[in-house]
């Protein structure tokens, strides 16, 4: 027997809008579902770090958002690209509708590491490999939304958006290697796929929930956005006008 | 079980300023980009209809 999927149906903004909408609760509750025990195992069970105290706690927000902010620009990217090559008008709104959540967890990193930094350093920022990499992927964010923002034309927007997440899209193993490339302050990956965890297993399990709620989260509020963005790019098309959600 | 009392949990070892103005910060974003994100939805269905 064979079955026959039409892996092309949800590329229409048609069909795609409430598919996503039908989602959005499910990543939003699989979110809080993974956040509630990452942090009950990150406060309560995972022990005192016997170097940083308790200040090491920022780590299950810490890791989750900047691991985020970095696939998400990548997802950006592809979306991005693959608008560019085939002119797939779902394609770049995806795009479009990841670039707030990307530059959000951007922030989010930033910021909980200059307040990890600051008792652990003695500093809230210095401008070390990591730290000045990571800051350039916000700008990266800010630069792509800004262009795209700026831009009447929103066919024009995608493709000049396209360009800068792909050209930036090198930033990332920068980000990534930077520690290892360059001395720096920031500690190098405490999680690798070619040797074991050098941390505590009960941390790394509260780090890995806390990294599933926040990319279970990105998803929910990508979805959310691209619903809004597709409404407003083809509201005067005519299968908005038959949607069953908008007639209540 | 890492705390002896409320007070010891929320003074984080005299770190309580760091780690929870950092996921103060955190909630307050994504609190802040859901309703954002719902305001427009609604806004838009509005203005559709």
């Amino acid at each position: 027997m064979t079955t026959h999927i039409n892996w092309f149906k949800y590329a229409s903004p048609a069909t795609f809008y409430p598919l996503a909408g039908r989602l959005v609760p499910w990543f939003f509750i699989a979110a809080v579902l993974f956040a509630v025990p990452g942090i009950y195992v990150g406060f309560f069970v995972a022990p005192t770090d016997f170097q940083q105290g308790e200040a090491y706690r920022i780590i299950f927000i810490h890791v989750g958002s900047a691991w985020m902010s970095m696939f998400l620009y990548v997802v950006m990217a592809f979306w991005a690209g693959i608008g560019l090559a085939f002119n797939t008008r779902l394609s770049s709104m995806m795009a479009s509708a990841v670039a707030p959540t990307g530059a959000l967890m951007t922030f989010i990193a930033l910021w909980s590491g200059a307040l990890w930094g600051k008792p652990m350093w003695g500093a809230w920022w210095v401008w070390d490999a990591r730290l000045t990499s990571e800051l350039i992927l916000l700008f990266l964010y800010l630069g792509f939304m800004s262009l795209q923002a700026a831009i009447d034309d929103p066919r024009r927007a995608d493709k000049a958006g396209a360009v800068i997440a792909l050209v930036g899209v090198v930033n990332v193993p920068i980000i990534y290697f930077s520690v290892q490339w360059w001395n720096t302050l920031h500690q190098g990956a405490s999680v690798s796929l070619t040797r074991s965890p050098s941390m505590a297993a009960t941390m790394l399990v509260g780090m890995l929930l806390m990294a599933l709620a926040v990319w279970m989260y990105s998803i929910a509020a990508t979805l959310l956005r691209v619903r809004c963005i597709i409404l407003e790019r083809e509201r005067h098309s005519e299968w908005i006008g038959q949607l069953k959600e908008l007639k209540k | 079980m890492n705390w002896g009392s409320v007070s010891a949990f929320l003074a984080m070892g005299g770190y309580g300023g760091f780690v929870w103005g950092s996921y103060a910060v955190a909630v307050l974003c994504i609190v802040l980009e859901i309703a954002l994100l719902t305001a427009r939805h609604r806004r838009l269905r509005r203005s559709i209809n």
